[in-house]
């Protein structure tokens, strides 16, 4: 009897063969009907036209040897990555690290230093978060500018219109997003405020940014911002444009927080006031820290765009990973190699976007599952 | 209340901030601070430039030069603000550079409506237009239809319109924001014509990619002299800088320089002798030490190596020009140092 | 420790005389919102000093007197707007500016939201090279600076790559080379042809008004379909071409043809503007095809097989079942896309395009030394089309709206 029942499923049977494999893969995506395998065939022929002379420009025929143009004339046909190996330096550092490659370990060290603050802030279990924040806010900018200005630190200086290249860009950036968070918060609450006077000067000072373009509000920064202040006050050019960012990107950051304010459920606000708080006790111990957790993926969002953007600041002269490429590429010993500096350029722009517009995605499904449960 | 207490503070702060006005002369914030700041461009060869090491060259850099070894004796006392012409008057007028050598026009509007002061001339220039070889033109009054690239914020710009606007000719202007882009859309054949002044288009012709295959025509339809710019309000620093521009002139017209400066000390010529400060108080009377100029031509030089160092290779010849001195037949003139 | 209990909302404090007056919300909202708007008011009086100061030290009068100055400078393009070197003022240039924005602008949003719904769609496609194609397209461009590509396009890819005026590409009126795009520029010959035609177009359009309400009519009582547009557009051929037979040609073409330097005549798209539109038509492309396809993965399941089980071609499924659905999530995100390439606009300067930043905010400027009143103007312009957006997308949002049952 026990003999007859089998107590353990059988195995599954294999699919038949013309519903697996990659034939049937192909069947399925690629010539599912006519229309479908006449794009398909389409596709075959623009790739056949589009991949092979751009592998061979960039790779198979491209000169990496060799230290000045001569490399690149005698290869011909093919990139010259020569010319980023040579100017490597100076397009992610700027003028000033571009001819003391001796004094790179001070960017870089900079650079490792914030990564290694940073990166505990991720960490679920560290209990030091909000002291570890404050120190990146309030004194790694002060050891972040010695080392790499160099001023109280006795070495040599460099001055900050010899900053340049990818250092530059994300200094903007990073110094940027960072200043414009608390007045970006405070914006935020304040469009959600419930006094007038406050609600309609924050509608007005975000509507105003968002309506602008940024190389406007730089030109107003550079040409401006001297004006605003008594003659004497004398404001460093990376300095204005920071300043010009800051504000503009404040009231991006300000919608991105509101965003995450409104996400908030009413009956926190209510529970809230049921415990006595007073308004900054309730934003600062309730609200606020699930708002901004929120708000996370659309900040990084408005970040990006002002990593891209940061590249305007090349219209108004500073040598920015842009402007120093095409600078380099323009200078006498290697002219004629702007697509090399462009793609170059483009192409690390490209892996910083991508990678943080990735996380963005991911942190938002993350966050999404976390609140609906 | 905290945030409103916050604001409080921050906005005493930057009122604190805001009236802390520095009263202290040129000549003493300089001193305090250790260097001259000199807005330069951001790169035109023989005027200023960046060599291999990211030291400015040119003839608009040794006026800085040549300013701080009079203030401090000592030429390396010297810092750069790289300017485009549209930020350049913004830069002196608010404080961020002391002096302006930036290949700048001296005109009547700039005078009076800049807040600014021309000292004197360290070179005298005129715009002209560059074509490409094979278009076969001759002269500038061929010109009409053209597609003319030009730098924004220039003298320049209004010459251009004003020539063709005379000669009722037609043009298109393509107006770039610096000089090495204007470069590049000329020899990439955004336009037919480059103008610019004459210096400049000989510098820039050399950076082509067939430097042969363009011309410079004849003509020269506007004057340019070009000089260093201060600030209005500080007639001491004025001072200074005219007078450093009139003491290589002047070393150039005794025939001082660089070479023969020590030697010169034994001279019996009473002119050199107050040149370079054995006799007399002359650097005292600009508040600067009495080997002022001394120090000036020991480590610049006297104007003519000035020139032949930076303005010669562009192939721009000064025996005969007007950059010549006015004892051989140019305009160069420097009143004396008495 | 905490103090009396606030209430939010409308409720009112119940009872206020218990509260210390400094702990009344009320009146500490009041002494906020005044002590804001004093800062703010003293900040902007210190800032107008300073401006004031600085300017009278720069020795520049603030004003408006120099909007009737003659601009001193030239402009190379300006399809609609009249200038005359000597004749024109600076409010003249700042019109121009504007002008050259929009024309920018409306060209780019055309071919933004064509492109942007190909790729959209294409991203969906069941081909897997066509999605994969789709998606590449769109991570590449959303994720480089738009600058880059303007520039890289202008100095990298169409100034190097095309030909010299005199070695033109294309031929009959149409050619392209450095300098730009030339097409043939009709002209009116004779006024009676020209009224004719004018005449023939307007019936035709009525025919295809006519027309198409008789075929939405007919489809709903017999539910046969035919395109009262087609129908429509073939009667206005034959109306225009009877016209043009018994009246005569309506316009002449002026073609471009070869001057000394450049084409003289026909229109002249130049290349910096060829490049810009370009540029922010490929980058903005790419934002409105993510659009697309979250709109119309947001489309609900049902709708698809739904719609599949009615035996709809995938044409006619997409173009009338699943897109109109779509279109509601669509709309509002690409709007503001809009808004955005108008903003990217202003890159203009850094190609010798001759938009209001690179010529108002830029050469006005410089000649002038107006900082502040020419860049509160420029702020302003980008301010009202700003507006503009927010209130299409509002009145869009509200007819939504009224369309949701």
């Amino acid at each position: 009897m026990s003999a007859l029942i089998k107590h353990t499923p059988l195995p599954d049977r294999p699919p038949p063969s013309s519903q697996t494999g990659i034939v049937h893969w192909a069947k399925q995506h690629l010539f599912s009907s006519t229309t479908n395998s006449l794009l398909t065939l389409a596709s075959f022929y623009v790739l056949f036209l589009l991949v092979p002379p751009l592998v061979n420009w960039a790779l198979l025929s491209a000169t990496l040897e060799g230290t000045d143009r001569s490399a690149c004339e005698a290869n011909g046909g093919g990139a010259c990555w020569t010319f980023i190996k040579i100017r490597f330096n100076q397009i992610m550092f700027g003028l000033y690290y571009g001819s003391h490659p001796e004094q790179i370990w001070r960017p870089v060290l900079a650079f490792f230093m914030l990564i290694g603050l940073v990166a505990p802030l991720f960490i679920e279990r560290f209990s030091y978060k909000g002291l570890l924040a404050g120190f990146i806010l309030l004194i790694f900018p002060f050891i972040a500018f010695a080392l790499i200005h160099g001023a109280w630190l006795g070495l040599p200086v460099a001055e900050t219109n010899e900053w340049g290249g990818f250092m530059l860009t994300f200094i903007l950036s990073i110094v940027g997003i960072i200043a414009a968070l608390p007045l970006g918060i405070l914006l935020a609450l304040g469009r959600r405020s419930e006094l007038p006077v406050v609600r309609s000067f924050c509608v007005f000072f975000i509507e105003l940014w968002r309506g602008t373009p940024l190389i406007t509000v730089l030109f107003m920064a550079s040409v401006l911002l001297p004006l605003f202040f008594p003659s004497g006050v004398d404001l460093d050019k990376v300095l204005r444009a920071l300043i010009g960012i800051t504000l503009f990107q404040s009231a991006y950051t300000a919608e991105a927080i509101r965003g995450g304010l409104q996400a908030i459920p009413k009956g926190q606000f209510e529970a809230a006031d049921a415990l006595g708080l007073a308004y900054w006790e309730k934003m600062t111990f309730i609200i606020l820290p699930q708002a901004l957790k929120i708000s996370i993926p659309g900040i990084v969002n408005t970040f990006i765009e002002l990593f891209k953007d940061t590249t305007l600041v090349s219209i108004i002269g500073l040598l920015d990973l842009l402007n120093m490429s095409q600078t380099a590429a323009q200078s006498a010993e290697w002219r004629g190699y702007d697509t090399e500096a462009y793609i170059f350029a483009a192409f690390i722009f490209w892996i910083f976007c991508y990678g943080m517009s990735r996380y963005s995605q991911n942190l938002e499904t993350k966050l999404d599952r976390g609140h609906k449960n | 209340m905290k945030a409103g207490k916050l604001m409080i503070a921050t906005f005493a702060l930057l009122g604190l901030s805001l009236s802390a006005a520095s009263a202290a002369t040129t000549l003493e914030a300089i001193k305090a601070k250790g260097h001259v700041q000199c807005g330069v461009t951001t790169g035109l060869a023989g005027f200023s430039a960046p060599d291999d090491k990211g030291a400015y060259q040119g003839i608009d850099a040794d006026v800085c030069y040549a300013v701080a070894a009079a203030v401090f004796g000592d030429r390396s006392k010297t810092k750069f603000t790289p300017l485009t012409a549209k930020e350049r008057f913004t830069a002196l007028a608010s404080g961020e550079i002391d002096i302006l050598s930036r290949n700048t026009t001296h005109t009547l509007t700039r005078d009076s409506s800049l807040g600014i002061n021309f000292t004197y001339y360290n070179y005298i220039d005129g715009q002209g237009f560059m074509v490409k070889k094979d278009l076969g033109v001759k002269s500038v009054k061929e010109l009409s239809g053209a597609k003319i690239c030009i730098q924004a914020g220039t003298t320049t710009e209004l010459n251009l319109a004003d020539y063709f606007r005379t000669n009722s000719m037609k043009f298109q202007p393509v107006v770039y924001d610096t000089s090495i882009q204007t470069r590049e859309g000329f020899d990439k054949g955004a336009c037919d014509v480059l103008t610019s002044d004459k210096s400049q288009l000989a510098a820039l012709r050399t950076e082509l990619k067939d430097p042969k295959g363009s011309i410079i025509l004849p003509e020269t339809i506007s004057k340019e002299p070009l000089g260093p710019v201060v600030r209005q309000g500080d007639d001491q620093w004025f001072n200074i800088v005219k007078w450093v521009l009139y003491g290589v002139i002047n070393a150039d017209e005794l025939g001082v320089s660089s070479k023969n400066v020590v030697a010169m000390k034994n001279s019996k010529n009473p002119n050199i002798r107050r040149l370079i400060g054995v006799e007399g108080e002359m650097g005292r009377k600009l508040g600067l030490s009495n080997d002022w100029l001394f120090n000036v031509i020991k480590q610049v030089g006297n104007y003519d190596e000035i020139y032949q160092r930076n303005i010669a290779p562009l192939g721009l010849i000064r025996k005969g020009s007007v950059n010549a001195l006015w004892t051989k037949g140019g305009v160069l003139y420097a009143p004396p140092v008495r | 420790m905490l103090g009396p209990k606030k209430m939010s909302g409308p409720h009112k404090t119940p009872n206020p005389h218990n509260i210390p007056w400094h702990r009344n919300p009320d009146i500490r909202g009041y002494i906020a919102q005044g002590l804001l708007a004093a800062l703010i008011a003293w900040g902007l009086y210190v800032i107008y000093g300073n401006t004031v100061t600085n300017m009278e030290a720069r020795g520049i009068p603030i004003g408006f007197g120099f909007l009737n100055e003659v601009a001193p400078f030239g402009v190379a393009f300006s399809p609609f707007i009249d200038f005359t070197l000597g004749e024109s003022t600076y409010l003249t240039i700042f019109f121009i500016g504007i002008q050259n924005t929009i024309i920018v602008s409306i060209l780019g949003i055309i071919a933004a939201t064509f492109l942007g719904f190909v790729i959209g769609i294409m991203r969906l496609s069941p081909n897997w090279f066509v999605s994969k194609f789709a998606s590449l397209y769109i991570e590449i461009f959303r994720n480089i600076p738009i600058l880059l590509l303007i520039m890289f396009w202008n100095f990298a890819v169409f100034l190097p790559s095309l030909p010299l005026p005199r070695q033109s590409l294309g031929g009959d009126g149409f050619f392209l080379n450095k300098r730009g795009v030339y097409l043939p520029k009709p002209m009116v010959e004779n006024s009676g042809a020209f009224i004719a035609f004018l005449v023939a177009v307007v019936a035709g359009i009525l025919v295809i008004w006519g027309l198409r309400r008789y075929a939405k009519r007919q489809q709903e009582q017999t539910g046969k379909s035919f395109s009262g547009l087609l129908a429509g557009l073939g009667v206005l051929m034959v109306l225009v071409g009877l016209s043009a037979l018994i009246f005569g040609s309506p316009f002449i073409f002026d073609t471009p043809t070869l001057g000394r330097f450049n084409l003289t005549g026909g229109i002249e798209i130049p290349l910096p503007l060829f490049s810009l539109w370009f540029a922010l038509t490929t980058y903005t492309a790419a934002f409105i095809a993510e659009n697309v396809r979250g709109g119309i993965s947001a489309v609900s399941k049902g709708q698809w097989e739904a719609a599949s089980a009615l035996g709809l071609s995938r044409t006619h499924l997409l173009r009338f079942v699943i897109i109109p659905q779509a279109m509601r999530v669509i709309v509002p995100p690409s709007i503001s896309q809009f808004l955005n390439l108008t903003k990217n606009s202003s890159l203009a300067t850094a190609i010798a395009y001759e938009d209001i930043v690179a010529m108002w905010a830029g050469t006005a400027l410089n000649q002038t030394g107006q900082a502040l009143i020419i860049i509160a103007m420029t702020v302003l312009v980008y301010e009202i089309l700003s507006l503009t957006t927010s209130l299409i997308l509002n009145i869009y949002n509200k007819r939504i709206q009224l369309v949701e049952r």
